[in-house]
């Protein structure tokens, strides 16, 4: 079949969705709500992963699938009891699914021990029934999903059988209808069985090849009416002869499928019907839907059914990216006009002014239009957090509850997919350091489940992701003691409170005094502080002794476009990114102190901070002469903080990133280019590169240099 | 007729020659995409002495080569009659500062001539050969040397 591959995919496309239809039912079941609408949208969602998961002969997760649905048919049917372990083994057991489901679609391995001790879980609630035999997948099981789904709530005697016949005249196919899609449809309603009546066929030499011959008799075991099931042929009306009729379950099985076992598990026939086949692959997905809703009208079924997907386009991010850039020409031509009409005299400019704002304004929405196509919500990206806090809860013992808001949130793709790293790091260190065991937190008058609270949310024109734990909050004097005994700082240095805090954020910084398996793997805040400023943003902490902490990201909506400074080097024109830029410095020459003969420092507030001379590391022949007046005050993951000389500071601006690797290659120190309002392209500089470029035992040299004269 | 392999195959073809350091040069026509006028450039940091910098061609980012420095013929010293040659080479785009163009010829591939055997392996490398124009020695430049050197001189 070569559309395996395609239909393999689609299954788990419909996987996502369904993975979440579960974790989004078991939130609520977490949260209290506990009827029997949410107990089997969880269980459909599974039985349709184990479903499509059996048409793939995917037997690992097909077998976790079924011990999975056992356990929540238990629940169903009020034999096990929701409590909070049990609800603790089923966000594990989901977590689990998520895993087996990606392997699979990877074609991975998947942590075998892990399965079986979340297995090994499950199955304890199952009482040890024999279990074992009953995971043979039959594909057409899945049937058994909509049945039982509807018969929780409705007898069975619901479902009625009816006989359809169906002939097609020769204009059905003329006109571009194809019987197996009517059939299809059919099957949303119930298990239908399809049989073919060749009797009318001719002999082959009497065939004409463009006549239709064939006669079908579908058996379906439906809710629907009668009436509803004809809806489907409405669109071959007058094109096919067409008769249908109620009939009693008993004789139907007898007369149209002969043997088949007259339980609800009619359909697994093993009759090789070519609907049947079919439906496989769409199966995944689509019978969660009928079920819910024929399974009770009367209720609010709108949220029992798994949404149906939002119409999307699918479109090669590669054009996305084209329309991206020429839009960033569009930008750049219009703020080229500008300048050129502002250049004009006074007589010309009026006309034109008005024609140019309307003509800006536009530029800018079709800009922000292309740049929301690249934009995804956070939402994929917090569950994945939801579930690194769970595995990192039940490592450590501790309880944690993970609440999430602004998930609706959209950011660039490239952001979101940069955030995935730091985040991590940053949810397990809550987790690790942040909460504290549920003994402390009695101890300390707390609730015994911490919490961890991530938000996204837009803020004038930035993305701002925070992450908050109800935890023991910083412990400052700790924090210093390690900064003193890792020789981060001197030991009588004399911090203010966010100082302290922001050693976290220092290279070779780690509060775990034991490497743990979770956090401190030797990566510290700082690798979490580097990622975040790579994609343009930066981190800040708060954090309270005794009533937690707050991570705060701040990130600019998308990498095409960036908030630059725009300097002089030299002659040259260049851009810093604001994000890295923590203040700029006008000093006077007190304030510069030379240290060697090539290294300097300066003074600010007090502290000492080495100066790195731009135009020398960018080997600008510069006449050497009272130059370095401005300073811009950076940031850097390698060096702390650093005082960039540069010969003036212009304004402030958003500038569109071009890559200059793909036109020439890589230059140190240099990020990218921009092309200004003039038309000329200016270098971004990169500060971080800038640094490193420093023969290290040079700069290594101002390091120390500076600890001696902050004591 | 190995030195024109990486030639067009057809017997006529059209080359445009200019002028590098005083001496007459010339390009086949479908490499080059547009000539301009010099304009001022960014300089490039850390960029060896024959490229120049980079330039905005309606938002695009290219490098400009100076061609008389690339051939070792010392630095042109750019004025405002100076034209920048724009072809493609490998995907990219990249700009050739020479000092003017000065016509379009039409050619027979074979009155290339393989370049004499002369000490220098670069400027073998550089040209594919020459031809003769009114008297004159014109130079074939080959563009792949061009880029190519350069790149490895960037990495």
């Amino acid at each position: 079949m070569s559309q395996t591959n395609s239909i393999r995919d689609t299954f788990f496309e419909e996987c996502q969705d369904l993975l979440e239809a579960l974790d989004e039912g078991l939130n609520r079941i977490d949260a209290g709500e506990r009827d029997a609408d949410v107990v089997n949208a969880v269980f459909r969602a599974v039985h349709s992963i184990k479903g499509g998961a059996g048409a793939f002969g995917l037997t690992d997760l097909v077998g976790f699938a079924h011990t999975y649905e056992t356990v929540f048919d238990e629940i169903r049917s009020d034999k096990l009891a929701l409590d909070a372990p049990l609800i603790k083994v089923l966000f594990r057991g989901a977590d689990h699914l998520v895993e087996l489901v990606e392997a699979a679609r990877d074609e991975d391995d998947f942590d075998a021990s892990a399965h079986g001790a979340i297995l090994g879980d499950l199955k304890n609630y199952l009482g040890g029934a024999d279990e074992e035999e009953e995971v043979v997948f039959e594909p057409m099981a899945l049937e058994f999903g909509v049945q039982d789904a509807g018969s929780v709530l409705e007898p069975q005697s619901a479902k009625r059988q009816y006989s359809i016949e169906f002939k097609a005249h020769e204009g059905l196919y003329k006109n571009g209808h194809d019987p197996l899609f009517l059939f299809r449809t059919l099957t949303d309603f119930g298990s239908v069985t399809a049989v073919i009546d060749p009797s009318e066929l001719p002999d082959l030499t009497a065939m004409d090849a463009s006549a239709p011959y064939l006669k079908w008799v579908l058996s379906v075991e439906t809710e629907q009416t009668e009436a509803e099931l004809l809806d489907v042929f409405d669109f071959v009306k007058g094109l096919c002869d067409l008769s249908c009729s109620e009939i009693d379950a008993t004789v139907d099985s007898a007369s149209l499928v002969g043997e088949a076992p007259a339980a609800p598990s009619a359909d697994v026939t093993e009759q090789d019907n070519p609907i049947e086949e079919d439906r496989v692959p769409s199966a995944a997905g689509a019978p969660a839907a009928p079920a819910g809703k024929t399974a009770d009208p009367g209720q609010s079924g709108g949220d029992k059914r798994p949404k149906p997907p939002a119409p999307s386009l699918r479109v090669d991010p590669d054009r996305v990216d084209r329309l991206i850039n020429t839009v960033g020409e569009l930008i750049i031509n219009q703020s080229m006009m500008a300048q050129r009409v502002s250049q004009l005299d006074q007589e010309h400019r009026r006309d034109i002014e008005g024609d140019l704002e309307d003509y800006k304004l536009l530029a800018r929405d079709i800009q922000e239009g292309v740049m929301a196509i690249r934009a995804q919500p956070v939402k994929p990206l917090f569950r994945r957090m939801a579930r690194i806090a769970r595995e990192a809860a039940h490592a450590t013992d501790k309880l944690v509850r993970f609440d999430t808001s602004g998930e609706n949130t959209e950011v660039d793709k490239t952001v979101i997919e940069g955030l995935v790293d730091p985040l991590t790091h940053m949810i397990r260190n809550a987790v690790d350091h942040g909460i504290e065991s549920p003994e402390q937190r009695r101890a300390s008058g707390k609730e015994d489940t911490g919490v961890i609270h991530i938000s996204a949310a837009h803020r004038s024109g930035s993305v701002y992701i925070e992450i908050r734990d109800d935890g023991a909050g910083l412990n400052r004097p700790k924090i210093f003691d390690i900064a003193v005994s890792k020789g981060l700082i001197p030991s009588g240095a004399d911090l203010s409170e966010s100082e302290i805090d922001n050693l976290l954020f220092l290279p070779g910084f780690s509060t775990a005094t034991e490497v743990s398996n979770l956090s401190g793997r030797g990566v510290g805040m700082d690798v979490v502080k580097n990622a975040v400023m790579s994609l343009g943003g930066r981190t800040s902490i708060a954090s309270k002794t005794g009533a937690g902490t707050t991570f705060s990201i701040v990130l600019p909506l998308t990498l095409a476009v960036m908030d630059g400074m725009v300097i002089t080097v030299t002659d040259e024109t260049m851009v810093v990114p604001i994000a890295s830029i923590i203040e700029t410095i006008r000093a006077t020459p007190e304030d510069i102190h030379s240290l060697d003969a090539d290294g300097r420092l300066l003074s600010i507030r007090g502290n000492f901070v080495p100066i790195v001379d731009v135009a020398q590391r960018l080997n600008f022949n510069t006449p050497e002469q009272d130059r370095e007046k401005v300073f811009l005050l950076v940031e850097t993951a390698s060096f702390g903080q650093t005082a960039l000389a540069v010969d003036a500071i212009h304004d402030q601006r958003q500038v569109v990133v071009k890559s200059l690797e793909a036109a020439y290659g890589r230059v140190p120190g240099i990020s990218a280019a921009t092309i200004l309002g003039d038309g000329k392209i200016a270098m971004i500089l990169d500060p971080e590169s800038i640094v490193q470029m420093a023969p290290s035992a040079h700069t290594h040299n101002l390091q120390r240099e500076y600890l001696h004269a902050c004591e | 007729m190995p030195v024109n392999e990486s030639l067009t195959n057809e017997r006529d073809m059209e080359l445009v020659a200019f002028s590098v350091a005083g001496l007459k040069h010339c390009l086949e026509i479908r490499k080059i995409l547009e000539i301009r006028r010099w304009s001022a450039v960014t300089a490039l940091p850390h960029a060896p002495t024959d490229v120049l910098g980079v330039m905005n061609l309606r938002g695009a980012v290219i490098p400009i080569y100076d061609l008389a420095a690339r051939f070792g013929l010392g630095k042109t010293e750019p004025n405002e009659r100076n034209v920048v040659i724009v072809c493609a080479v490998g995907g990219k785009s990249i700009g050739l500062l020479v000092e003017a163009v000065s016509e379009i010829l039409t050619i027979k591939n074979e009155e290339i001539q393989p370049t004499p055997d002369v000490q220098s392996a670069a400027t073998k490398d550089c040209i594919f050969g020459v031809i003769s124009i009114e008297e004159e020695m014109a130079r074939v430049i080959n563009l792949d040397f061009v880029v190519t050197v350069s790149a490895s001189e960037a990495a």
